[in-house]
């Protein structure tokens, strides 16, 4: 065939090219057979690029490097591509495999087009006795002022320009590291300060002070980089919706909606090195016309679908999923595909319990065939509410991270489709009627769900026609005391504090997990708000108007009971709290502090938090060495980092998120929900530091699982090996030399999965300062009575 | 679980719940303090029964009710020191340390009376005696060993102020450099004693050192009474580089201190374990031979 291969760079594969030295690379999924022609095997980035490089050298590819492609212009069978040099190359086809890097923000200033300014810093240890500027204040522009100044041997004066005066979007670390080197003189650290104009040895800057001019051999600009959707939107190809996670359009042969362009791998959403290859192989056959060709992936759905009755082909199923299933409908062939591999398919007999109440789940559920019960009632299970074919079910889980409000068995013989968090999340994302339907279906469930038995669908249609979503910044105010607004929420996604103002004071009075409700006082009497609602961390809130609420309790006079014992009990709390205040206002400060402060390092996302007592704590260590010793020799818990307030430390270890970030950006998916509700990452990591960079608590660390130890006896009877607790790294280096080095993969704490008697720490802890604690039960006034005693 | 019915799955949660969350209680109080009530109990029934049990002529560690508390009192013994493999095997089950600690700390005080009356108040200089003495040297460490336990992590927690061991060497680490950029302008004398106090080894291994805390005089206390001892303020650039120093010296001063008394009272906390173990080891041996010779004369 006739064809070139344009790449922007001097080499190929820029994204593995950037790896760092010597990375192990890792070739998941295993169940895929590769059928690139290209060999690829897990392996070191080295062998891996030189073989590539070989292979195409042998394949006699016609390759063109330093070929950036600016432009594409036409239509299928005729298109012109522009290159950056000027250059036009045409083409009947275009398969466009740029990967998801996009373009570094360039300088825009006069000189910026000088050869001395770069946008990508390789090797710091490269450039020695230099005036050297970084610009650029997140955290990539930060590392690389610290890379280049830390031997003060290569003698480079280092200077960082901040546009701003702090520092605010790098990590606390990075900052605290950039200011210790400011402290010490080794870089020049330049706040409200902007580059004007780059020159031959110098630059000239825009201070508060006016302009001044410094002397600059080298320029690193890491301003961040812009993605490629503007360039492929450009190309007339469309996104499947406006959301930033949104992919391409695309046919199953990968061709978009601009006929003749072909977009695949990393940009395709398929980041797996392997997918990229295949896709690679497939595009160009059924550009050769080989149309017959079954997609590489064929087998692991057939596998997948390989249980459920009626020996359908894999293309049967995937249409009965996409007719049947209302939110699929939208979806193409290829989404399908990519949607079915992250989930699973389930068939279920009649009266089988598909989840049950509490039990820790985000993932959602959508029927194919046959129907399901909901057991609304925890005491009566003959309670139910049917859900019929089509619809969906376990959505609340999934948007608001917590365990299954209710059980639910099959109706009859049901075939259904689970989707991982992460699948249901991209379905969301890209198929925006899917959005709404779920939306909808989850408000109505969740009314249903708090307001409990007796009501149905219709009788509460009018108050979620009125219901709004709204989005709360973390700590914005949804309810002020004092107003007389009339609203009612529900939290939907994150968590609240309720607080009311105490001698001048906000005193924490609770704390609010998504799935409760508020606000149902000042509708309920007229009153006006007796305290106020702010979000803990970044929540979403359904709102509903007073008047509708009220006319629900006006028809329905058993909900109107609930709302009225539950207010009850709250009012109790509150003068609980308010009489404490009278009599022990220290100690009700006190606890308010701790909430606060407690809520501040996260416990307000978490679901299972480990804290130390440290009036308790006697600095053994026990719990580290414990963690240690039941995880590969790996401790996943720095007992003394991490912040302390009254005696009350949150040691680095992982707070188990409802929605984890770590989540948002695993290439193979590999960290999931276990199946006690713990966070945990499993054997397809392949280490690329995408979590690890997410985590905004710091707790997961990358490291090379060390070889076993000697045992116990050994080492108390003859000293042999480093003991109890994580080998020092010099003696696991050593080993590891010996034994033959491991890729590093990312590992953190898994609260002791599948270890009978739950958490190592815990138990190991000889005084009873390590407890692991969940936000309810530790943020609640029960505390207040303990400290006050 | 798919054989359970949904019931049983839901009690299941709650279990693990219930399982994962150690209950925030100290290992004195642990479960309302009752391995304290067990061991009070059974020390008080020895009492008792030692006080009713009528043994001919006397009461001794060979008469049958002899026997029995001796019996008890080793296999005690052998427990307690056992927790010195249960601290270091993260084996799974249930078990947690803190109730083994509760239980060891309150069984092993019990051995005071079941010890002590096993012997009939019947020492003499002999081997029997020395496993006696051991036990309750071994039991007198303890009870240090808990006061202190109860008493110091909140000063550990005070004096740490949110650092960790690395970063407070890291933090001087950072003062040194910079005492030695600033010191460059001073008078030779001057920078001499900067350069002294630099270059003294502060943690200058060894018991007394770790034992000895904070506020001792150093070099780098000698070197800042020396720079601002009768030093005029004048706003000369020459004393503009000393506030400079003295500023820098009575920080790497405050950090010395906080390292100091960090290692001391690390120091305090595990010093105890040095003799509660090696005693154990000696006590177990002393055992044996007790209980060696008791069986060799019979
Ligand atoms: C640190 C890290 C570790 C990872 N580890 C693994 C691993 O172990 N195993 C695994 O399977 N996956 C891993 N991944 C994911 C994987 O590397 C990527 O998803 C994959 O390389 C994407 O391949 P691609 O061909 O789609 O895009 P890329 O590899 O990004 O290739 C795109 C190429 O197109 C060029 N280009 C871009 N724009 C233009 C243009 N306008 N004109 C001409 N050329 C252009 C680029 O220079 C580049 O060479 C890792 C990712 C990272 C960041
Ligand atoms: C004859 C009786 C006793 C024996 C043989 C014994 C033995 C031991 C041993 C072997 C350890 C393990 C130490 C280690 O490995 O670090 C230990 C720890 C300990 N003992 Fe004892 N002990 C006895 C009595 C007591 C008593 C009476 C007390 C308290 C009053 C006590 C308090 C403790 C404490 C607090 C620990 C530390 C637990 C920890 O930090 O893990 N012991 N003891
Ligand atoms: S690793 Fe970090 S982001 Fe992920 S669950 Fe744990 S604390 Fe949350
Ligand atoms: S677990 Fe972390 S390091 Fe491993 S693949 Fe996922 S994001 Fe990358």
């Amino acid at each position: 065939m006739s064809h070139i291969l344009l790449e922007k760079t001097d080499h190929l594969s820029d994204t593995i090219f950037k790896y760092q030295k010597g990375k192990h690379v890792m070739a998941t999924p295993s169940n895929l057979v590769l059928r690139s022609d290209l060999d690829f095997d897990a392996g070191k980035r080295e062998t891996i690029l030189d073989t590539w490089d070989r292979q195409i050298a042998e394949g006699q590819v016609n390759v063109r490097t330093n070929a950036d492609v600016t432009a594409i212009a036409g239509s299928t069978g005729a298109f012109t591509l522009s290159l950056k040099d000027g250059s036009v190359i045409e083409a009947e086809a275009v398969v466009l495999a740029i990967g998801t890097q996009g373009n570094p923000n360039l300088l825009k200033l006069p000189g910026a087009d000088l050869p001395h300014v770069q946008y990508q810093l390789d090797d710091p240890t490269e450039y020695v006795d230099e005036h050297i500027t970084v610009i650029g204040s997140g955290d990539a522009g930060i590392e690389n002022a610290l890379g280049l100044a830390a031997d003060e041997a290569q003698g480079n004066v280092v200077t960082i320009l901040n546009r701003r005066a702090d520092f605010a979007r790098a990590k606390g670390a990075n900052v605290k590291l950039l200011e210790e080197a400011e402290a010490d003189g080794r870089i020049f650290v330049r706040r409200e300060t902007s580059p004007i104009e780059v020159r031959e040895g110098e630059i000239v800057l825009e201070t508060r002070d006016g302009q001044e001019t410094i002397p600059c051999h080298r320029i690193i600009a890491r301003t961040g980089s812009q993605p490629p959707r503007a360039f492929i939107e450009q190309c007339g190809v469309e996104f499947a919706s406006a959301d930033r996670a949104a992919f391409p359009k695309l046919t199953p042969s990968f061709e978009t909606t601009q006929p003749g362009i072909h977009v695949i791998g990393a940009l395709a959403g398929y980041p797996l090195i392997k997918h990229c290859m295949n896709q690679g192989y497939d595009v160009i056959e059924f550009l050769d016309g080989n149309t017959e060709l079954k997609p590489a992936d064929e087998p692991i759905l057939a596998e997948k679908f390989a249980d459920l009755p009626g020996r359908r082909t894999v293309d049967e199923w995937l249409e009965t999923f996409r007719s049947q299933v209302i939110i699929l409908q939208e979806l193409s062939p290829l989404q399908m595909r990519e949607l079915m591999l992250d989930s699973t398919v389930h068939a279920y007999g009649r009266d089988e319990v598909i989840f049950s109440r509490n039990e820790p789940g985000s993932s959602m559920f959508a029927i194919a065939e046959g129907s399901v019960l909901v057991e609304v009632d925890p005491s009566d299970r003959s309670v139910t509410v049917p859900i019929g074919t089509g619809s969906i079910f376990g959505e609340v889980g999934l948007i608001s991270g917590r365990k299954r409000g209710s059980t639910i068995r099959a109706a009859e013989s049901t075939v259904a489709v689970e989707f991982s968090r992460l699948a249901a999340l991209k379905l969301l994302a890209t198929a925006p009627s899917a959005n709404r339907a779920v939306n909808r279906i989850s408000i109505e469930r969740q009314v249903l769900q708090i307001f409990g038995s007796g009501l149905t669908p219709e009788d509460i249609a009018e108050l979620v026609e009125a219901a709004e979503v709204v989005k709360v910044p973390a700590g914005e105010v949804v309810i002020e005391e004092g107003a007389d607004d009339k609203d009612i929420y529900i939290v939907r996604v994150g968590s609240m504090v309720v607080e009311k103002d105490l001698g001048g004071k906000p005193v924490f009075l609770s704390y609010l997990p998504a799935g409760s409700y508020f606000g149902e006082m000042a509708v309920i009497d007229g009153s006006k708000r007796s305290a106020s609602v702010r979000a803990a961390i970044k929540s979403e809130v359904i709102r509903f108007p007073g008047e509708a609420f009220n006319a629900l309790l006006d028809a329905k006079p058993d909900i109107r009971d609930r709302a009225l014992t539950d207010m009850a009990a709250r009012r109790e709390i509150n003068d609980f709290v308010e009489s404490r205040k009278a009599s022990f206002g220290g100690a009700v400060d006190m606890y308010s502090q701790t909430a606060q402060f407690l809520v501040d390092n996260g416990l307000g996302e978490a679901t299972d938090v480990l804290l130390i007592d440290e009036k308790l704590c006697v600095g053994c260590d026990n719990c580290e060495k414990a963690c240690a010793d039941s995880h590969d020799g790996l401790s996943r818990l720095d007992r003394e980092a991490g912040r302390t307030y009254a005696h009350l430390h949150v040691p680095t270890s992982c707070r188990h998120c409802e929605h984890p970030h770590c989540m948002a950006d695993c290439p193979p998916n590999a960290i999931r929900r276990g199946p006690d509700g713990e966070v945990v990452i499993d054997e397809t990591c392949i280490g690329c530091g995408n979590c690890q960079r997410n985590c905004p608590y710091g707790v997961i660390r990358m490291d090379a699982k060390p070889p076993t130890k000697p045992g116990l006896l050994n080492w108390l009877l003859f000293g042999a090996g480093p003991g109890p607790g994580e080998a020092s790294y010099a003696w696991r280096k050593n080993k590891a030399a010996e034994a033959g080095e491991t890729a590093k993969l990312a590992i953190k704490c898994d609260m002791c999965s599948g270890i009978e008697g739950g958490p190592a720490c815990v138990r190991a802890c000889p005084t009873g300062a390590a407890i692991r604690v969940s936000p309810e039960r530790f943020l609640s006034v029960a505390r207040l009575e303990e400290g006050v005693d | 679980m798919a054989t359970l019915s949904p019931r049983d799955r839901d009690a299941g949660y709650a279990e693990i719940e219930q399982r994962r969350s150690a209950s925030h209680e100290s290992f004195l109080a642990h479960r309302a303090y009752f391995w304290a009530r067990v061991a009070g109990f059974a020390s008080l029934f020895v009492i008792i029964t030692y006080l009713l049990v009528d043994v001919e002529p006397r009461h001794n560690g060979g008469s049958w009710y002899g026997y029995t508390l001796g019996t008890i009192g080793a296999g005690l013994i052998v427990w307690l020191a056992w927790l010195g493999i249960r601290k270091r095997r993260p084996t799974p089950g249930s078990w947690s340390l803190k109730a083994w600690t509760s239980a060891h700390v309150y069984l092993g005080l019990s051995l005071v009376i079941v010890g002590t009356l096993h012997t009939g108040f019947q020492l003499g200089w002999n081997v029997h005696t020395l496993a006696w003495v051991l036990m309750m040297l071994v039991i007198i460490s303890g009870a240090y060993g808990i006061t202190v336990y109860a008493s110091l992590p909140q000063r550990l927690s005070e004096n740490r102020r949110e650092m960790t061991r690395e970063q407070m060497i890291e933090s001087l680490a950072t003062i040194d450099k910079q005492l030695e950029a600033a010191a460059q302008p001073l008078t030779r004398e001057d920078a001499d004693m900067v350069i002294a106090a630099l270059e003294q080894d502060v943690f200058a291994s060894g018991i007394r050192a770790r034992f000895a805390g904070a506020g001792r005089s150093d070099a780098t206390r000698r070197a800042l009474e020396h720079i601002s001892t009768g030093r005029a303020y004048d706003d000369d650039p020459d004393d503009l580089a000393q506030r400079k120093v003295r500023a820098l010296l009575g920080k790497r001063a405050a950090q010395i201190d906080q390292i100091r008394r960090q290692m001391q009272t690390k120091a305090l906390l595990e010093i105890w374990l040095y003799i509660h173990v090696p005693l154990t080891i000696a006590l177990l041996a002393a055992l044996t031979a007790h209980i060696v010779s008791v069986f060799y004369y019979w």
